[in-house]
């Protein structure tokens, strides 16, 4: 009971959503409206699970005085903060300190992190952006192109344009479409794999 | 210790700060950086030109404060174009930290139209903002039986059927197309659960790191056109004749890729002299 | 026209420039103010997402269907009462398989979990055999023989005409498909063919790089317009 019954939720529920694709009819469009609908509302309550995993990792370092377990407090009050603040007492998504804290905590911590990236792409450019052989001279050829559009070069700007334009159009495409077909090959492999039961990882361990 | 070993062993800090040098100085500098519009971006703002008013028209914001640097730009000026055509607009985000900085571009712009084109678009009448739903693969489905799956109410909390301009509005037959400004694997899901499943009509702007990933889905027309970061921003806004933040960092752009263009031959200037000088065969490093 | 500015937007915006700076002191080197900062945003992101996930969630997807609840749209006060409706009880089914999913905590009941997920699994596969088929597989392939329109009269790149650089997509994805073709050893006709897959290949991330360089800028410009306008509005 412990693992058919799921194996056999797995085969009916995706055969019958893959057939579904196949026979627009009425009753077959309701059960697929009722399927979304109620698996939305089981996909919420996963999520929950990723709350109180932060929560369990934070009170873990706090009770074990992990390395650098102050900065979990941190993480914590703020989530609790973050949440009281949230409450419909204090206006629920429309209060004024919630809003607040998106605005003027969030946004500019988030923002700051991604952009961090580009001193790392700066050094990358520098330290390993290298023409060591024949393959990667044609990768740091393409790039130096890619990148020259950004620049105004005057006379050179329209060739330069063209050429930018025919990598994305003709090689670009042809490398991004084999990759895209590939990799739909293998998400259709691994989807019946999972229906057909020969993939139950996630059914762990028992 | 030689020049090229030098070169090689800089510490990056360095790097770091040059950078960041290139990054401020133009902010002091007057000048324009000429922008010109490639057809990928042209067919989206062409599309929704020739729209009449009246129109829906669905924009799906999902992206974060990670890359609003990109794609607010785009939201700004699209969503400005999509009022003073007077087209209804509906919104809402898929993206999990993104919504209330789209709710409020939304209103932003809706605010600004008083002052640029004489009316307010009214929420409700002209645009609806419906909020964030998790499982971007599943809201899509969801959206393409019914809206009212996953969204029965607004972001606001008023049910789909008490919204003016939803009423009679019931999947995505109703949009004339969707535009999706996305920095993650969103317009995938767009893509495939959207226009695979459903034939959307859609056209995507998302970050420069995923831009050249989509040109496959371009040529094979399941999208109708792509604006790729801030470049494809810059472009949208001089479209829209509306020039914004886009349209000012990409003179910021501009040395920043100089600079990186010189570190690029530095290293490789560096790589190719030390390598001469020590065995023709082996790396240096 | 002068705009004035409120002690409050200054202040919020200044604690704004303060945590922008501590994570761009990690540069120097990881330091404490870089630490509390990155520890802030997990809590506070977590924080807004949990509530997002309620009022935007739980409650319009599953309380809307099982309470009645009188809320004004346009203060956006909510729940000021609840009241338990029945017409639509049978969506308490979603809920508590949804609950079933938090037994995965537990050593001895995580059992349960495994059906709702099972469920999940098996209806996000079933939906995505078809639709990926059609999408990544099927209409790329169109988009490769029927989509290019091998046009012979139409002058492209270089004044080549386009239908040749249609056969030269064509040529470049097979020879990338190819490339990824592992099951036959990559030597003679099929080995050429490889390589000409990995030159294809590399042109495409080449591309990506040149486009990713564009993107991680655009980040760190959007950081010093918004340090610039701090300080254009302080002095």
């Amino acid at each position: 009971m412990k693992r058919q019954i799921p194996l056999v939720l797995v085969f009916t529920f995706g055969v019958l959503l893959a057939i579904q694709y196949f026979v627009p009819s009425e009753p077959s469009q309701r059960g697929y409206e009722f399927v979304l609908d109620w698996i939305t509302i089981i996909g919420i309550f996963a999520m929950v699970l990723g709350i109180w995993s932060q929560i369990h990792v934070g009170y873990y370092k706090i009770k074990h005085r992990s390395e650098d377990w102050q900065y979990s407090v941190v993480t914590l009050v703020s989530m609790f903060a973050m949440i009281l603040f949230g409450l419909s007492f204090f206006g629920g998504l429309h209060g004024t300190i919630f809003r607040l804290i998106y605005n003027n905590v969030f946004i500019p911590i988030q923002a700051t992190i991604f952009s961090l990236l580009a001193f790392y792409i700066a050094s990358a450019s520098y330290r390993a952006f290298r023409a060591r052989s024949a393959v990667s001279t044609v990768l740091l050829v393409a790039a130096l192109l890619l990148m020259l559009r950004v620049i105004p070069t005057g006379p050179l700007a329209d060739p330069i344009n063209q050429i930018g334009s025919w990598m994305l159009l003709v090689p670009n495409l042809a490398a991004k479409r084999a990759i895209l077909i590939g990799v739909g090959m293998g998400g259709v492999a691994t989807a019946l794999k999972i229906v057909l039961g020969i993939e139950r990882s996630y059914l762990g361990k028992d | 210790m030689t020049l090229h070993d030098r070169l090689l062993a800089l510490d990056r800090r360095w790097v770091f700060a040059v950078l960041t040098l290139f990054v401020i100085t133009p902010l002091f500098i007057k000048f324009s950086v000429p922008v010109t519009p490639v057809k990928e971006v042209r067919e989206i703002y062409d599309f929704i030109e020739g729209l009449k008013p009246g129109d829906y028209i669905l924009l799906s914001l999902d992206y974060d404060p990670g890359s609003l640097a990109e794609l607010h730009p785009v939201a700004y000026a699209m969503l400005e174009q999509c009022f003073a055509k007077r087209l209804k607009v509906i919104t809402l985000t898929l993206s999990q930290t993104g919504a209330q900085m789209v709710e409020e571009a939304v209103k932003d712009v809706a605010d600004s139209c008083k002052l640029y084109h004489g009316f307010t678009p009214e929420r409700g009448i002209d645009y609806v903002y419906l909020g964030y739903k998790p499982y971007p693969g599943l809201i899509i489905l969801g959206m393409g039986m019914n809206f009212r799956i996953p969204f029965p109410q607004d972001y606001y909390g008023t049910t789909l059927d008490s919204i003016p301009m939803m009423r009679g509005i019931k999947n995505y037959d109703n949009v004339k197309a969707v535009i999706n400004l996305s920095a993650g694997n969103v317009s995938d899901y767009w893509v495939a659960d959207g226009n695979a499943r459903y034939g959307v009509k859609l056209a995507l702007a998302m970050t420069g790191v995923m831009a050249a990933d989509y040109y496959p889905y371009y040529q094979s027309r399941q999208i109708f056109g792509i604006i790729g970061g801030m470049k494809g921003a810059a472009e949208y806004e001089k479209l829209c004749k509306n020039p914004g933040t886009a349209a000012e960092a990409m003179k910021i752009q501009v040395f920043a890729h100089v600079v990186i263009i010189i570190f690029i031959i530095i290293g490789n200037l560096a790589y190719f002299l030390g390598r001469r000088k020590t065995a023709p065969t082996q790396e240096s490093r | 026209m002068e705009q004035t500015v409120s002690m409050g937007t200054i202040l919020w915006t200044t604690v704004g420039v303060f945590l922008t700076l501590c994570m761009f002191s990690f540069l120097y080197k990881d330091n404490p103010f870089y630490k509390f900062a990155e520890h802030l945003v997990v809590g506070v992101s977590v924080g807004y997402w949990a509530i997002l996930l309620y009022y935007n969630g739980v409650n319009p997807n599953l309380f809307s269907h099982l309470f009645v609840f009188t809320n004004d749209p346009t203060t956006g006060a909510e729940f000021n009462s609840w009241k338990p409706k029945f017409d639509e009880i049978y969506y308490i089914i979603p809920a508590l398989l949804g609950i079933a999913m938090w037994t995965r905590f537990s050593r001895k009941y995580s059992w349960i979990s495994r059906y709702p997920l099972a469920l999940y699994l098996g209806i996000s596969s079933g939906i995505a055999i078809p639709v990926t088929m059609k999408n990544n597989v099927l209409s790329q392939l169109r988009g490769t023989v029927v989509g290019l329109g091998f046009d012979w009269s139409t002058s492209g790149f270089l004044g080549v005409p386009q239908g040749i650089w249609d056969i030269v997509v064509v040529i470049g994805t097979i020879s990338s498909l190819i490339y990824f073709f592992f099951s036959k050893e990559h030597k003679g006709a099929w080995g050429g063919a490889a390589k000409l897959g990995i030159y294809t290949l590399m042109i495409g991330f080449g591309a990506t790089f040149g486009y990713t360089v564009m993107a991680r800028i655009s980040l760190l410009i959007y950081r010093i317009q918004y340090v610039r306008d701090w300080w254009k509005m302080i002095f």
